[in-house]
């Protein structure tokens, strides 16, 4: 940016510009901010047509961020948004020595590594699977289907998990058509986890073969011609070629996902989820939301969510760094 | 060597040529497995919609001995009369139609006035403008200090608390810049010295060439507030102001305490099935509806934000 502002401001660079730019010579300015009021001049209308989204930005988005002091600070619902006063890492120490968080930072981390393991290979796997259908319209077909669910209110697929699980529910009935005794599935612990991850699989794994699809529609025919003639059945054909073609947009959804790890599905918990299955059920952001609105400990539940927000922050940073190190992708 | 050149070459154009598939005797049996997974794909995405549909138009008495799985047990239209009676939920519909409607102009107006100057290659400032955008897709204030903000603004049980937070995202705004920046300079420099000022060439040359892209975004919009709960359950608290989908929500938060209280309440939980059933197809027909129409407007909605993004 220095560069050109420097050649901008220097004399002869202003000799072929319109007479617009040739701004009152008023003291003695650095050129830095020279250019900014030429800029301001010539794109002012430009720079109006940002200012309702960038308070939006500010309001809605930043202030929040820096709401996080009350985390520090003693809150007092009905007063100040930033706290009344500094209480120091109080109520930082008051979470790590409380046993439930633990218990929901185990539970968001087992909840997020089955996420990751279970959902994010399967787009993958039925996009290869899409890939060899040759029927067009099959395939069309298909596709429509797989992506309908993505669609739907997070609350219908709650509601439609609590049908089909309910205890008069399909999977009840051929439990019970096999000779066993119906299962009140989502009143036991021991089931959520995998409920969840089922849940989570039906809605989103259709969906997600959309950029693999796409990435494997670029992937060069002459290279598939290649490995034929050098003798790779059609398994070793996609081995070394299709997923190494694939495998910029594997990496960038990876990181993705580990960015959103810590925020495991909390609307569906919430939705979900209930006193007795609180054991498995419950995460970090499910409990701060009881400690926090439905509780009114507010710099006690921003203390976790900071903490929450910084831990998401640092995966998808390193996860960035370590994919650009190794294989050279990344997204910034 | 061979493979990473094949991953640069992202997005470039290939000579489509008909790929002669290896007909050897195993992958005619994987095209046959391949075909069976598909299908069950299908049946296990569909069931749930088939099951629902099942539910509405039975009688509550087969539903609760599991008699109702994809063939409706004693048919009947009464369960469908008695939601539609229900006059909150006509409340709760409309609405859904109001904050919908409403968010998505609010959201289409800024959307399109932010991503119209982050296209503007040689603007001052633009990298800033980006990057306090995408700033906020990898870190946010959190649940906590929105609430607080919102509640001391005096947002809550007003439509604001629904509409404004949720403005801008983030995504949709990279999508729209991708495609104004594809757009052709010529037009609008052309525009400019036939003394159109910014707006004007907006309002008049932009916005028309963008028919397309305005339509998804509106899209994107639309279902996401349509389908949106948890704003309206954070910050409202009076059931006359709900969106449907807190409404059906209550309905099946309600079902799970009395199922979870023992037996005795149960028969009142269970003759909720139906009506669950109804409300949850009540609410998702305008999606299914028009799923066929959208949907490949959001693929490639998706497409052009993953090219750029």
């Amino acid at each position: 940016m220095s560069t050109p502002s420097t050649v901008d401001a220097s004399p002869q660079a202003q000799v072929p510009l319109p007479p617009v730019d040739e701004l009152p010579r008023r003291g003695r300015s650095r050129p830095r901010s020279r250019t900014w009021r030429r800029a301001l001049r010539r794109d002012w209308q430009l720079y109006s047509l940002v200012i309702l989204p960038l308070v939006f930005f500010l309001i809605f988005r930043y202030l929040p961020m820096l709401g996080n002091v009350i985390a520090f600070r003693r809150f007092q619902p009905g007063g100040s948004v930033f706290g009344e006063y500094w209480v120091g890492l109080r109520y930082v120490r008051m979470f790590l020595a409380d046993p439930t968080f633990w218990q929901v930072f185990t539970n968001t981390l087992i909840l997020g590594t089955l996420t990751l393991v279970v959902v994010f290979p399967l787009p993958i796997v039925l996009a290869l699977l899409l890939n060899e259908v040759r029927a067009r319209r099959m395939k069309r077909f298909v596709q429509s289907v797989s992506y309908l669910p993505h669609f739907l209110s997070i609350v219908i697929v709650a509601a439609m998990v609590m049908q089909i699980l309910s205890v008069d529910g399909t999977v009840n009935s051929i439990i019970r058509a096999l000779g066993g005794d119906a299962i009140p599935f989502l009143q036991q612990p021991g089931w959520f986890r995998t409920i969840y991850v089922s849940s989570e699989v039906w809605q989103t794994v259709g969906w997600g073969t959309i950029l693999y699809l796409a990435a494997l529609t670029t992937i060069d025919e002459d290279l598939y011609e290649a490995a034929r003639i050098d003798g790779a059945n059609r398994w070793r054909q996609t081995w070394h070629v299709t997923l190494p073609g694939i495998r910029p947009t594997m990496i960038t959804l990876l990181i993705l996902n580990i960015g959103t790890f810590m925020a495991v599905g909390f609307e569906k918990i919430l939705l979900l989820y209930n006193p007795l299955t609180y054991p498995t059920a419950d995460v970090i952001s499910t409990y701060l939301y009881r400690m926090g609105v439905v509780s009114s400990n507010f710099s006690y539940a921003a203390a976790i969510g900071l903490f929450e927000a910084l831990i998401g922050l640092t995966l998808v940073l390193s996860a960035n760094l370590i994919a650009r190190r190794t294989v050279g992708t990344s997204l910034w | 060597m061979v493979t990473v050149d094949a991953s640069r070459k992202l997005f470039q154009p290939t000579r489509r040529r008909p790929r002669r598939p290896d007909d050897t005797r195993g992958y005619r049996i994987f095209r046959a497995v391949n075909g069976i997974i598909l299908t069950g794909v299908v049946i296990i995405t569909l069931y749930p919609f088939a099951n629902i549909v099942a539910r509405s138009l039975s009688d509550e008495g087969y539903i609760r001995s599991g008699q109702v799985n994809i063939i409706p047990r004693g048919f009947n239209l009464d369960t469908y009369r008695l939601v539609m009676s229900d006059s909150m939920f006509w409340t709760n519909y409309r609405n859904t139609i109001v904050y919908t409607v409403t968010a998505t102009v609010i959201s289409i107006v800024l959307t399109t006035c932010y991503a119209y100057v982050l296209s503007k290659k040689d603007l001052k400032g633009r990298s800033a403008l980006v990057g306090i955008a995408v700033f906020t897709m990898f870190f946010s204030g959190g649940l906590i200090p929105n609430y607080v903000l919102i509640t001391s603004l005096g947002l809550k049980n007003s439509i604001w608390a629904i509409v404004l937070p949720n403005a801008i995202n983030v995504f949709n705004l990279l999508v729209m810049k991708a495609f104004f920046e594809s757009l052709p300079t010529e037009l609008e420099e052309a525009a400019a010295v036939d003394g159109l000022n910014t707006y004007g060439i907006l309002w008049r040359i932009v916005i028309p060439l963008s028919k397309a892209i305005i339509a998804t975004m509106v899209l994107f919009y639309a279902v996401s507030f349509w389908n949106s709960w948890f704003t309206a359950f954070l910050y409202m608290d009076r059931s006359e102001l709900f969106p449907v989908t807190v409404y059906l929500r209550n309905l099946i938060a309600g079902a799970t305490t009395a199922t979870s209280t023992g037996s005795s309440s149960d028969s009142l939980a269970q003759a909720a099935a139906n009506i669950q059933a109804v409300t949850i197809i009540l609410t998702v027909l305008p999606i299914i509806m028009v799923y066929p129409f959208i949907q490949r407007y959001f693929v490639s909605g998706i497409m052009l934000g993953a090219v750029k993004g």
